[in-house]
């Protein structure tokens, strides 16, 4: 998230999109105290929840229509003069010139300028095309600057265009897309809108109910630009607020466990756009922004991982990373259709129960069955350790070899997980695991041991880069010290480094206070630029853990900067340049967040002025902001301005389209899907869809979590206390729906889509109401994904229902909306 | 004076032993008088996370040996003000519980039952998998767009998915091993 949880007590209005409540019941809090300081709180939600129970409006929306949703506000804010007109000129590519070729959506009857045919061909056309991008694009001047006109009014401006496409959105679409009743989606965009500008601002928080769309990423676009187009963004009470899931799903994510990147978020090397090194510098690093400094980064992660190996003239080493073959492969739904058509032979998973817990799970478990061997390190044996037992399968058929570890949970081991804040906290040891239970750790370092010595003596040349990675950290050739595993991760000098005067600033193997003293020559090595700063050097030469500092929050410092270290820089609200005007001063003293002070001590003796206040500066400290781009917060992207102008794979702005599998034709426009969503084929009819408005198929069905367990239940169904408190499997179906079926509340019932079917029991309830979508009731209902055949207590798999599609950007799958078809008994 | 959870959890976890510090403006009768019955008396106490949702809720761990007897939620922490939610109030059950496998465990193919095996020797046997693998399948060059034979370096046949459930080490060390190796199907539950 862009804030912090704290921080949502400044909010004058908060929107929840996903169920905070429930599903981070501890963060709410802060929501409750921002009411009690007089915010107001609207839950935007298919279903009323305990999160709706103490809002001031709930608005139900039918799930796939979030942008349609998201568009009516900015078009609204603009519509009605509610914007942050200052915050828009200033600091977003608003006043900037767009190519006078590039049309947007409403000018191109739901599509934007240049989509054209792949030549592929697939299941369906609408799906073989891709846009050619040459149109979006900014208009430069003489000297290849943007062109801009702060005035706002040029049509080809950024702020004309977003009108322009946005027009459409008006409260009447709004109703007819998303069902939510006219007069209320008003009362709501004035409620939101009105309390955020110069003197209040408003959060929204998200959480998979924005991302698991075939429009996912374009979801959060909307939102993050209604930020933005409202000045909520870098000033406290503003954000977005990013609930994560998972106890480290950010710092997995900061440590790369994702197929496109490398620790950092530094690209993945692809075969044909980046051959070598050189070449990777200069596409992977932008012209402005922070980003400038790319090559310093990467090349200390090379020498992080290969060490003395690495030198100038091997290219760090980058010729042993792996090359992707294409950018659209190896994602968590490549990989299962890839192992289900044979391409994967071996499998680690850790941690991670895909039996259960991904897309189209039924096809998930058909391809471990195709695995010469697997690996499952658990606390638990999961589904996916057990598949060969599952119901219906024949162990003797399954060929797969299965190796299970048991795991130890995090209060048997020392380490530090990242929260959904950007906060690294530490935690130790507090009993050694029972038994043959090993830390992960203690499992990763012993493979790559073996594998080390089984490769030693290699002269192959591809096997040079595995033979120069070291596992070993500290004396216990078994155990590795967490700490210093943190300290490469953090950074360290590889020799000694001195200022221009000769004096001695780093040790040889010293930690690095902070990335900015990062160097792509390979005096520095660190394994994920972020992170720097979380380990650093005491005065006494001991190693400082910030992750393990815990000096609580007081008067003078809310957002605790001595509690654990939050990256980047111990920075707890990014863009913060943002919560003051252009010369430095806070838009409204009740917001004020950092400021410039000129006549604080400056960077040199003879220099004055610093940026103070709150927070760690998002920003150069000592740049004026009358100096070059010293009034530009935004500094990770290129032209250092936010952007309502965004190219992704699917539009520079987003638009609605329903989700592949819908109860409606578009109503918006003649365009169905969003025409490069991702679609797998897949053989044996394991990648069925519904048709649009399927009688066969005719509800609308989303997936959701509850507070008493845990996402594919591994860590709460095998708990007794967990699995007594929410015993069984449920789906909840409304009333009127229940009524039509003739099914009451308790009855076991069959829902089925094309992919799968699953008995469940109904909890028939006035939480959900039926849809008018364009005049027509349309019922959607609700069904929790944490059960599983193992455990204590079993339940079928919700996921067995889910297609393989995903959003072009990242192919996340389409689990909150997709269509099924509903029987009373288990047929 | 009335004492709040907070005060009441911060007196005492300062002691280990119940409470040993006065206070002329506190009255610490009901403190003393619940601190003779706590189970944590005379137990050591190590700083935790929860680890279900990312809130990051510090937990206080207490153990006596090698048992956790007893995990609550730390009264200090900003962001969360010493509270847990069910889930995090249920952590002890994920180390304290009888269903929790200890020994490694091999299934043969085409086998209906588990066969318990000492460590040492699974890890043998999956290192001897994920090395045979490379070998096989290793690719090391293949045809670009153009139709340029270029070095890639790549493992397709052996894929690794998790977790967003191991500590920041673990995910970089397991980022290391990967990538060193060649892999490429890497990825975990962010993206679903």
């Amino acid at each position: 998230m862009t804030t912090n949880l704290i921080d949502i007590q400044n909010s004058d209005v908060i929107m929840a999109t996903s169920n905070f409540a429930e599903n981070h019941p501890v963060g709410f809090q802060w929501v409750m105290k921002a009411k009690e300081r007089g915010a107001k709180f609207i839950h935007v939600d298919p279903r009323f929840t305990r999160t709706s129970a103490v809002a001031d409006v709930h608005v139900p929306l039918r799930s796939g229509t979030n942008i349609a949703f998201f568009g009516g506000l900015i078009s609204y804010a603009i519509q009605n003069n509610l914007y942050f007109k200052d915050y828009v000129v200033h600091y977003t590519n608003a006043s900037f010139l767009i190519d006078p070729a590039f049309k947007t959506a409403t000018d191109g009857g739901g599509l934007f300028t240049g989509l054209e045919s792949t030549g592929k061909g697939g299941v369906d056309p609408h799906v073989a095309e891709t846009y050619k991008k040459e149109s979006w694009k900014y208009q430069l001047d003489g000297e290849g600057n943007p062109k801009r006109d702060l005035t706002l009014r040029d049509p080809s401006s950024v702020f004309q265009l977003m009108k322009r496409h946005y027009s459409r959105y008006t409260p009447e679409m709004v109703e007819r897309v998303c069902g939510i009743p006219k007069q209320k989606f008003v009362q709501v965009a004035k409620l939101f809108c009105e309390n955020s500008g110069r003197e209040k601002t408003g959060s929204i928080t998200y959480a998979l109910n924005l991302t698991q769309h075939t429009n996912g990423v374009q979801n959060i676009r909307a939102l993050c630009m209604l930020q933005i187009l409202l000045g909520n963004i870098g000033r406290p009470g503003g954000g977005v607020v990013a609930l994560r899931g998972h106890a480290n799903v950010q710092g997995a994510t900061d440590l790369e466990l994702l197929y496109h990147e490398l620790p950092g978020y530094l690209p993945m090397p692809l075969r044909d756009a980046h051959p070598d090194l050189k070449t990777w510098l200069e596409k992977e690093t932008p012209k402005g922004g922070f980003w400038v400094n790319r090559p310093k980064f990467m090349v200390s992660l090379l020498k992080a991982w290969y060490g003395d190996k690495a030198t100038a003239e091997n290219e760090y080493g980058y010729q042993w990373l792996p090359k992707r073959a294409s950018a659209d492969a190896y994602s968590h739904q490549h990989m299962f259709v890839d192992m289900y058509k044979g391409v994967i032979k071996g499998f680690l998973s850790d941690g991670q129960n895909p039996a259960v817990g991904g897309p189209n799970a039924k096809l998930a478990r058909a391809a471990l069955g195709k695995l010469e061997w697997l690996v499952v390190k658990d606390i638990f044996v999961t589904e996916t350790a057990e598949f060969w037992k599952a119901p219906g399968v024949s162990p003797k058929d399954v060929k797969t070899e299965v190796f299970f570890l048991p795991a130890a949970p995090a209060a048997e081991k020392d380490g530090s997980l990242t929260n959904t804040m950007r906060l690294i906290q530490w935690h130790e040891r507090a009993v050694k695991p029972p038994g043959d239970v090993t830390s992960d750790a203690e499992f990763f370092v012993s493979l790559a041991k073996r594998l080390q010595k089984m490769y030693a003596g290699s002269k192959k040349d591809r096997d040079q880069g595995f033979l120069a990675a070291s596992f070993q950290y500290g004396d216990d050739p078994k155990e590795p010290n967490m700490e210093l595993v943190l300290k490469e991760i953090n950074g360290y000098a590889t020799q000694e480094i001195t200022d221009k005067d000769g004096k001695v600033v780093y040790k040889p193997g010293q930690a690095l206070n902070t990335f900015a003293h990062m160097t792509d020559d390979g005096k520095t090595a660190g394994g994920c630029w972020i992170y720097t700063g979380v380990t650093v050097e005491g005065p006494d030469g001991k190693l400082i853990n910030k992750s393990n500092l815990r000096k609580p929050a007081d008067d003078k410092d809310y957002l605790a900067h001595g509690w654990g270290f939050a990256w980047p820089a111990n920075r707890r609200i990014l863009y913060n340049r943002a919560s003051a005007d252009l010369q430095g001063k806070p838009w409204s003293e009740k917001k004020k967040l950092i400021w410039w002070d000129p006549a604080a001590p400056g960077q040199e003796p003879d220099k004055k002025g610093k940026w103070v206040g709150l927070d760690v500066p998002d920003f150069n400290a000592f740049l004026a902001p009358d100096a070059k781009n010293g009034d530009k917060p935004f500094i990770m992207r290129a032209d250092l301005v936010g952007a309502f102008f965004g190219p992704l794979p699917d539009g520079p702005f987003p638009e609605h389209y329903e989700p592949v599998e819908s109860p409606t034709k578009n109503l918006l426009s003649k365009q169905q899907m969003n025409p490069v969503a991702k679609i797998w084929v897949v053989p044996d009819q394991r990648n069925d869809l519904a048709p649009v408005a399927s009688p066969d198929y005719p509800y609308v069905v989303t997936t959701y979590r509850l507070t008493e367990h845990h996402l594919s239940g591994v860590m709460s169904r095998y708990l007794p206390m967990l699995a007594e408190l929410f015993h069984s499997h449920f789906a909840e179906i409304s009333n009127e729906l229940a009524a039509e079926l003739g099914i009451k509340n308790g009855e076991r019932i069959t829902i089925a889509t094309p992919r799968g079917k699953i008995h469940t029991t109904a909890m028939v309830t006035s939480r959900l109401k039926p849809f008018m979508i364009d005049g027509k009731k349309t019922h959607q209902i609700g069904i929790p994904w944490h059960w599983g055949y193992n455990g204590i207590s079993k339940g079928d798999i919700t996921n067995d229902l889910s297609a393989s599609v995903g959003d072009p950007t990242v192919y996340i799958q389409e689990t909150k909306a997709f269509l099924c078809s509903v029987k009373k008994g288990e047929v | 004076m009335s004492l709040s959870r907070r005060d009441f959890l911060k007196y005492a976890g300062s002691t280990g032993a119940g409470v040993a510090v006065g206070s002329a403006t506190l009255d610490l009768k009901p403190v003393q008088a619940a601190a003779t019955t706590l189970k944590i008396k005379e137990a050591t106490v190590h700083p935790g996370v929860c680890p279900y949702c990312a809130v990051g809720c510090i937990q206080l761990i207490y153990s006596k040996g090698d048992k956790i007897i007893d995990i609550e939620g730390h009264p200090d922490t900003p962001h969360t003000l010493g509270r847990l939610c069910p889930k995090g109030a249920a952590t002890i059950q994920l180390s304290n519980n009888p269903l929790r496998p200890t020994k490694a465990m091999y299934r043969a193919a085409g086998s209906d039952k588990w066969e318990e095996k000492p460590l040492d020797w699974m890890y043998d046997q999956i290192a001897k998998r994920y090395y045979d693998a490379r070998e096989k399948y290793f690719i090391e060059r293949e045809k670009n767009k153009d139709g340029q034979e270029v070095l890639v370096n790549r493992l397709d046949a052996i894929a690794s998915l998790g977790s967003a459930c191991i500590d920041n080490e673990e995910c970089y060390l397991l980022s290391k091993l990967n990538r060193a190796l060649g892999i490429v199907y890497h990825e975990h539950q962010a993206r679903v």
